[in-house]
């Protein structure tokens, strides 16, 4: 019975990632993409890895896509927010992938209710199985990545400092020093517009 | 990837594709029954973190500088 749930997980997975890269707006393209990443997350459930499920459920589609949300919203500043906003409220925006993400509910629920963790894997892979081997043979792996975060929280933070009150300052002490010039004043002000609203 | 020349759509394209690898090297764990495969997803995962980070970061800075998430409007490094 669980072949049948590793298909239907497979083909949600195939069909939400193809509407993932064909859709035009962000948000639309987001809530697929959240669907793609649970039903991956039922397929690792489905081979023996509920912790890499668990995982996939955690990271991927709990903090990359909250982040992907951020940034949307950041970008999506001023009055086409309210615009957007209006849209987004509309049943066409969010009934495909609720309807998508009801059939994975439906289709985990299941296999918790039966019990059957992965009943067409050979060997379901415990996570004490993946510790010991994290912290055994891939220790230098582990040390790695953990340096590889500790570089992108400090990018990541260095990046978006100086975003924000870098250009304002700018902006203010450029036009009380230098006579506005007509070139670019409307470059200007649109910054400054953008700035004001965030 | 290519043809799309949003910076979201980019990063989200890169998403998918990190994901897709991590895909097989679970489904390689599970064939051969070795726990390798889910240690390797999850360096995968670390990475994908990082990357989506640093890069929402960068998109942020280039939407501020030129307005535009058009990725052919940051062909110039010094604007």
């Amino acid at each position: 019975m669980s072949v049948i749930a590793f298909y239907i997980a497979a083909v949600i997975a195939v069909v939400t990632t193809l509407l993932v890269i064909t859709r035009k707006n962000a948000v639309q393209a987001l809530l697929y993409l959240a669907v793609s990443l649970i039903s991956v997350a039922v397929i690792f459930y489905d081979l023996g890895a509920p912790f890499m499920a668990a995982l996939e459920v955690i990271v991927y589609a709990g903090s990359i896509i909250v982040l992907f949300i951020f940034v949307v919203m950041m970008l999506n500043l001023g009055k086409r927010a309210t615009a957007a906003e209006a849209m987004l409220l509309r049943p066409r925006m969010w009934t495909g992938p609720t309807i998508l993400a009801a059939i994975l509910l439906a289709e985990i629920a299941y296999l918790l209710a039966h019990g059957s963790t992965g009943a067409s894997a050979a060997h379901v892979i415990p996570p004490t199985e993946i510790g010991l081997a994290l912290y055994g043979p891939y220790l230098l792996g582990v040390e790695l990545s953990s340096m590889l975060l500790m570089g992108a929280l400090v990018g990541a933070y260095h990046l978006g400092w100086h975003k924000q009150p870098k250009p304002e300052t700018q902006d203010v002490h450029r036009e009380h020093a230098t006579s506005p010039d007509a070139g670019r004043g409307p470059v200007r002000t649109g910054s400054g517009r953008i700035v004001g609203a965030a | 990837m290519l043809v799309r020349r949003n910076l979201l759509f980019i990063l989200m394209s890169i998403e998918i594709m990190l994901n897709a690898a991590g895909l097989a090297f679970v489904t390689a764990g599970a064939r051969w029954a070795q726990a390798d495969g889910q240690v390797m997803f999850i360096f995968i995962l670390a990475m994908a973190a990082s990357e989506v980070a640093v890069g929402l970061a960068l998109v942020l800075q280039l939407y501020h500088q030129n307005e535009s998430l058009d990725a052919d409007a940051a062909n110039r490094m010094k604007g």
